[in-house]
């Protein structure tokens, strides 16, 4: 995949042992070892994504719900398009949450990197605070924001009401359930703060240097050195964001349920209820495929926009 | 070092925005802690109390009595063992395959791998399930930790790039004295990847820790469940105690904390080379 090639770029020409070209024995010999030592990929590769895809391609083309199977074409898409109102509002709030949380968890992540950028002491203090939150995750994260987030009793609303603030209905109203779970997301962005912070140390100091003596300001240096400098790992991290956020599940599954009124249920809790609550089978992989096209739709949109505000340093050398 | 946003910022402001977001990212924490060591009472003091009085550890103990915790744990150290050892392993060999041999098709066959990593996990699970339960995986943690033992692109992903590093003469050395690609990889690439093998371990470690989705859709019987499954049953059945419910939150991410504390370092390395390098 071309797109996959710019995301990754290939690493600098191995340096290989200058020889010779080997016997064709010796090059299919290795051909052969190196085939097996990747089996562990390739076969799980082919038993637990391609041959699941492809019946879920297949399935969702049918009426199946676990009994006798009918080919119904493209009823399925049919339906979910036209005469769907639930897959439609799972997919705005999918929508709603993604378009929230990337550009703040972009934001938050690289503004605390530039901030923790600097020479003063203490700063891998504050890295590990951070960073802490983001290697937890699951169910144990989400019981506690469930209870951070409440109502009456949670640690949010209990000090916002030392300074007067009305408590706020966090996951009990339409309007308040995403901005609540954007939030609990953005605690766990210290993965991303090391990232960006692990780029920001490896901008050349020249760079700054030079635009320092040609007497570029702070934001100066921001645009013309920093940002471009930094652009390929800000695709990436938008582009991984991207494919897990559309996906999240456990969150809204355990914390609201979906609710209030499918004010939080994602797309992924749909394709859940379908396929294992109704056991509309065929009905939740024509989902799957359509959540799988989304997101690969979207990260060719990145990927095709991104040659606009993508700095390869690589590239312009060599041209 | 550089001092890209340095210049408009002094040392006392940088101090303040990154001490107040500190205090923010530790309160829920703190809370945590603070709650589950209360009483069913304490929790609608208002103001909040921040040391509880009295502490009240006889939430940790309740935990093992009111729902089978221990059982939970003891599966979940199941789960995040073979998990482990299966992820490292099975992605160490393909890493191999992928960094040291020449053959057609493995570059196109490297970047199919990385691409897979955009399928969303919903597209499988469906025919998954079907065919687990055609062959009576169901209610096992077969369906878990067997596709463990089948190297994740990312594990690959990340192996691979270390591998490169390992200078090729190792090999030719040990190739002239007669090793084979077993043994060069037992005794050169493996003891020589040490670092990327420890990070590969400790992010497997979270993900088994953690696992919540594959327990959800093929475990049944609650002997067999692992804390996540555990923890959300038993959440939504107290939904008003509250001590309890940060107690087992509390409980469950012990070891996680702990691994961070004694490897912040190679969790850090980790997501550079993958987020920088990669």
């Amino acid at each position: 995949m071309a797109t996959t090639d710019r995301l990754q770029p290939a690493p600098p020409a191995r340096p290989r042992v200058v020889r010779e070209r080997p016997p064709s024995g010796h090059a299919r010999r290795e051909a052969r070892a190196g085939f097996l030592w990747i089996q562990p990929w390739l076969v799980g590769f082919l038993l637990f994504s391609i041959v699941p895809s492809g019946m879920a391609l297949f399935l969702s083309f049918t009426n199946w719900s676990g009994g006798d199977l009918e080919w119904i074409g493209l009823e399925n898409y049919v339906t979910i398009f036209t005469n769907d109102p639930i897959f439609w509002q799972s997919l705005k709030v999918t929508f709603i949450f993604v378009v929230l949380y990337l550009p703040l968890s972009l934001l938050v992540g690289f503004g605390l990197a530039m901030l923790m950028n600097q020479r003063f002491v203490g700063m891998t203090v504050f890295r590990t605070i951070y960073y802490l939150p983001s290697v937890l995750s699951g169910v144990a994260v989400t019981v506690l924001w469930g209870f951070v987030f409440h109502r009456d009793f949670g640690v949010i609303n209990g000090v916002l009401a030392l300074v007067g603030v009305e408590p706020i209905p966090w996951l009990n109203s339409q309007g308040w359930v995403i901005p609540a779970i954007v939030i609990m997301q953005l605690w766990a962005v210290g993965s991303s703060v090391v990232i960006y912070l692990g780029g920001l140390q490896s901008v050349p100091t020249e760079l700054y240097e030079a635009a320092s003596l040609d007497g570029a300001g702070w934001w100066q240096t921001l645009r013309a050195v920093t940002l471009p400098m930094m652009s390929p790992v800000i695709l990436l991290q938008l582009i991984l964001g991207l494919i897990g956020t559309f996906q999240i599940f456990t969150q809204a599954f355990i914390m609201t349920k979906g609710g209030p009124d499918y004010g939080s249920y994602f797309f992924s809790l749909y394709i859940y209820d379908v396929a294992f609550k109704e056991l509309r089978l065929g009905y939740a992989c024509a989902l799957s495929m359509i959540l799988f096209v989304t997101i690969l739709l979207l990260t060719a949109v990145f990927l095709r926009t991104s040659n606009r505000w993508v700095y390869y340093a690589a590239e312009k050398r060599s041209s | 070092m550089t001092r890209s946003a340095g210049r408009g910022l002094t040392a006392t402001s940088t101090y303040l925005v990154l001490g107040f977001g500190s205090i923010l990212y530790l309160v829920p924490f703190l809370w945590m802690l603070s709650t589950s060591l209360k009483t069913q009472d304490q929790v609608y003091e208002f103001p909040i109390r921040w040391i509880p009085q009295p502490i009240d550890w006889a939430n940790f103990v309740e935990l093992f009595t009111v729902a089978p915790f221990l059982t939970y744990t003891v599966n979940t150290i199941i789960i995040t063992v073979f998990g482990v050892f299966g992820s490292v392993v099975s992605s160490a060999a393909a890493a191999y395959g992928f960094a040291r041999f020449r053959f057609r098709g493995r570059n196109a066959l490297f970047l199919v791998m990385l691409s897979t990593m955009m399928v969303p996990i919903w597209v499988t699970i469906v025919p998954s399930y079907v065919v687990f339960s055609e062959i009576g995986w169901i209610d096992t943690y077969l369906p878990i930790l067997v596709p463990a033992f089948f190297a994740a692109p990312f594990n690959t992903f990340l192996l691979r790039q270390f591998f490169l590093g390992i200078p090729l003469e190792l090999d030719e050395a040990a190739k002239l004295d007669g090793a084979g690609s077993v043994r060069i990889f037992f005794t050169i690439i493996l003891p020589l990847a040490k670092p990327a093998l420890l990070i590969v371990g400790l992010f497997s470690f979270l993900l088994y820790w953690n696992e919540y989705m594959g327990p959800l859709i093929f475990l049944q019987s609650q002997d067999k469940f692992p804390l996540s499954l555990g923890i959300s049953n038993f959440v939504s059945s107290q939904s008003q105690d509250f001590p309890m419910m940060m107690a087992a939150a509390m409980f469950a991410m012990i070891p996680c904390v702990l691994l961070f504390a004694v490897a912040q370092k190679q969790f850090i390395q980790g997501i550079v080379v993958t987020g920088v390098k990669g």
